[in-house]
């Protein structure tokens, strides 16, 4: 049974912070195209064109047969057959991390690998495989119970590869939204001690404000993402309490690009979504990458929610598909920025939001409690990219089955 | 020196016989801009992002890019701005002749009326009321509404906004139609975020103030301060716009010429 986490105690001021190593990044390109698939929360394996067997680890050519190889979902199910505890190590992040399990599963795809071990997992154990990222985003199988057991999240060894909200404090970018709000409950329901819910103008009451300031935990901070100083003076005061952020701010308009938009609209939204998210990133990044190792209540991710129109554009949201591309493309960046760090950089995706500005979209739409929900899965199963809802869902499989014909069905 | 009215100034300026208050407030980014409903386009507030400041941008000097709407922090208000003036000649800021930046004012009291009364409202009959104390308001001036507005600033009370709308003081139909046409004045200047009152969208006609001071090439000066540090009459209002080509307004510094040593 895992042992369950505890509050963390206040820093020992004396005690230097463990710097936040890495694995090394240089992988082969089959490596890096398993870990974009791991980033979305599946479960594959290169299987073979020819004999249609499946292999582990990646491979150019199949082994048995040199045939072509191509990534597709397979069954997670495995038996440990060995496992072993490593108590020395030269590489730097585990070497402060040891002991540390691992083992050799047998899966129920057919090929043999090394993998970590859940603690409630043992030899001979029948195990369900994750296929997840470590803490540079390379991929890496982990062994966890085949059924739920007592306090499993709380598995230090799992912890690593996840960046689990339980006693993390989280700036969540804007309280006044129904989204933020939805996050921010959300997240304390799933253990973080405290949400610092920002408020772009302090001095300007907003709906739902009564309640959700009243929540144990909720602390009301000022922040708005167009304005630099007030991102400076706060991630002055948090820089260093904070280990996850959720970017909630977005502004959408409708219209289109020679027709019925606005450039103050287009304006609007690139400063607040784009330059906003770049603000953002400039505060916290460099406090959130100086603590990924911080022991329990290691700094561990900055979220960010965008609509999934951002790989397509979108007839009659032009300039918000627009703003959205434009953020896809700076996570996709500090992505790569953050994994030298240990910081896990991750995209809800959603599609049209139920609010008032997709009054003339027809149902189905992303709601609040979806976009929240998918803030906390991503965070608790450490996945880089997620997909709040079914049309976000459907227009992803589309986009990667054919971006060109996706992007002429979504501006139509 | 040569003995001209300017000289005289100057001297008057720097022994003190003439003092200059500042009525205007400081552009920052917290600084309250109107709202107006969420489907129309909103005014942007005041940002600003440093450039260089004795870096690797810029090793010698510091500088900004700032940005904002016309009518954020202490602003004008030129007659193209509302559609009733928008077919008036020179009825842009770079178009206003800057003869027209230097006037005297006269300091119309309301704030006693406005504390008690959020939506206290400015009518001719007032006005007629306030002449008999105070003596006929003359041409070409100002008319300076002193509500002490300015010392709500940094609290919700500035903008005031309530779930039915705005709730700050300003003038009726009647009473701008008086201060235009019966008393010649250059505009109304206030401390409220516009010079319209905070309810006035719902009036018949709506916002008067935009609508008949600019429809007759009347001008507005919209976030003041400092208006209780000004006597009833004989300051002289320094405002002048930035020459923003075809602008309906700006930002601006805003500065009162007052005689008499500081109390």
């Amino acid at each position: 049974m895992t042992d369950p986490l505890i509050p963390p105690k206040r820093k020992d001021p004396l005690v230097v912070t463990r710097a936040g190593h890495v694995s090394p990044t240089l992988r082969s390109r089959s490596a890096t195209a398993m870990a974009a698939r791991a980033g979305m929360g599946r479960f594959v394996l290169q299987v073979c064109d020819d004999c249609a067997k499946a292999t582990y680890p990646q491979r150019d050519r199949c082994p048995f047969c040199w045939g072509t190889l191509s990534w597709q979902d397979q069954p997670n199910g495995a038996v440990i057959e060995a496992e072993t505890t490593i108590r020395s190590s030269i590489d730097l992040f585990f070497k402060e991390h040891l002991p540390w399990r691992i083992g050799s599963a047998r899966l129920d795809a057919g090929p043999m690998a090394t993998v970590h071990l859940h603690g409630d997992v043992a030899r001979g154990d029948r195990v369900r495989l994750e296929l997840k990222l470590d803490r540079a985003g390379n991929p890496a199988l982990f062994a966890m119970p085949e059924r739920e057991t007592p306090h499993m999240a709380d598995d230090p060894q799992l912890r690593v590869f996840t960046a689990h909200p339980k006693f993390r404090r989280v700036l969540v970018t804007d309280g006044r939204s129904e989204i933020g709000q939805a996050v921010a409950e959300a997240l304390l329901k799933a253990g973080a001690k405290t949400v610092f819910l920002g408020n772009a103008d302090p001095l300007m009451r907003y709906p739902g404000q009564e309640q959700i300031e009243a929540i144990p935990g909720i602390e009301p901070v000022h922040l708005s993402l167009t304005d630099t100083r007030s991102i400076e003076t706060l991630a002055g005061q948090l820089g260093g309490r904070v280990e996850i952020v959720v970017n909630t701010a977005r502004f959408t308009r409708q219209g289109g690009v020679g027709f019925g938009g606005h450039l103050s609209n287009l304006q609007s939204g690139l400063d607040l979504e784009v330059t906003g998210l770049m603000r953002l990133a400039q505060g916290f990044a460099p406090a959130l990458s100086a603590r990924s190792d911080d022991g329990d209540r290691s700094a561990a991710a900055l979220v960010d929610i965008a609509s999934i129109y951002g790989l397509t554009g979108k007839a009659g949201y032009a300039g918000s598909s627009a703003t959205a591309a434009a953020r896809l493309s700076l996570m996709a960046s500090l992505r790569g920025e953050m994994a030298q760090t240990g910081i896990r950089v991750m995209s809800v995706l959603t599609g049209p939001i139920e609010d008032g500005w997709h009054q003339n979209v027809p149902p189905p739409k992303t709601t609040s409690a979806q976009i929240a929900r998918a803030v906390v899965t991503a965070l608790e199963q450490g996945q880089e990219t997620i997909c709040a809802d079914e049309v976000a869902k459907d227009v992803l499989a589309r986009w990667l089955q054919d971006p060109i014909l996706t992007i002429r069905e979504e501006n139509k | 020196m040569s003995d001209t009215v300017l000289s005289d100034l100057a001297l008057a300026l720097a022994s003190g016989q003439v003092r200059v208050i500042d009525l205007t407030n400081t552009l920052s980014p917290d600084f309250p801009v109107i709202v107006l409903p969420a489907e129309f386009g909103q005014c942007a507030p005041f940002r600003m992002e440093k450039l260089s400041r004795y870096d690797e941008n810029g090793p010698a000097w510091y500088w900004n890019n700032i940005s904002m709407n016309e009518h954020t922090g202490t602003h004008f208000d030129a007659p193209a701005h509302w559609v009733t003036g928008k077919d008036l000649p020179s009825n842009t800021v770079d178009a206003i002749p800057a003869q027209e930046f230097v006037a005297p004012a006269v300091v119309i009291d309301i704030s006693g009326e406005a504390a008690a009364d959020a939506d206290f409202l400015l009518t001719r009959e007032f006005l007629e009321e306030w002449e008999k104390k105070n003596g006929t308001i003359p041409p070409r001036h100002w008319i300076a509404l002193r509500t002490d507005w300015y010392k709500r600033v940094g609290t919700p009370e500035y903008l005031n906004l309530l779930e039915d709308g705005a709730h700050s003081p300003g003038p009726d139909a009647g009473a701008v139609e008086f201060l235009v046409h019966e008393r010649n004045c250059v505009g109304l200047a206030v401390e409220t975020v516009g010079t319209d009152a905070g309810q006035a969208s719902t009036f018949n006609p709506p916002l008067p103030a935009h609508s008949i001071l600019h429809g007759n090439g009347r001008f507005g000066l919209q976030c003041l301060t400092n208006l209780d540090k000004l006597p009833t009459f004989g300051a002289l209002i320094v405002a002048c716009p930035l020459k923003i080509e075809g602008g309906s307004g700006s930002p601006l510094r805003v500065i009162a010429l007052v005689e008499g040593q500081a109390a």
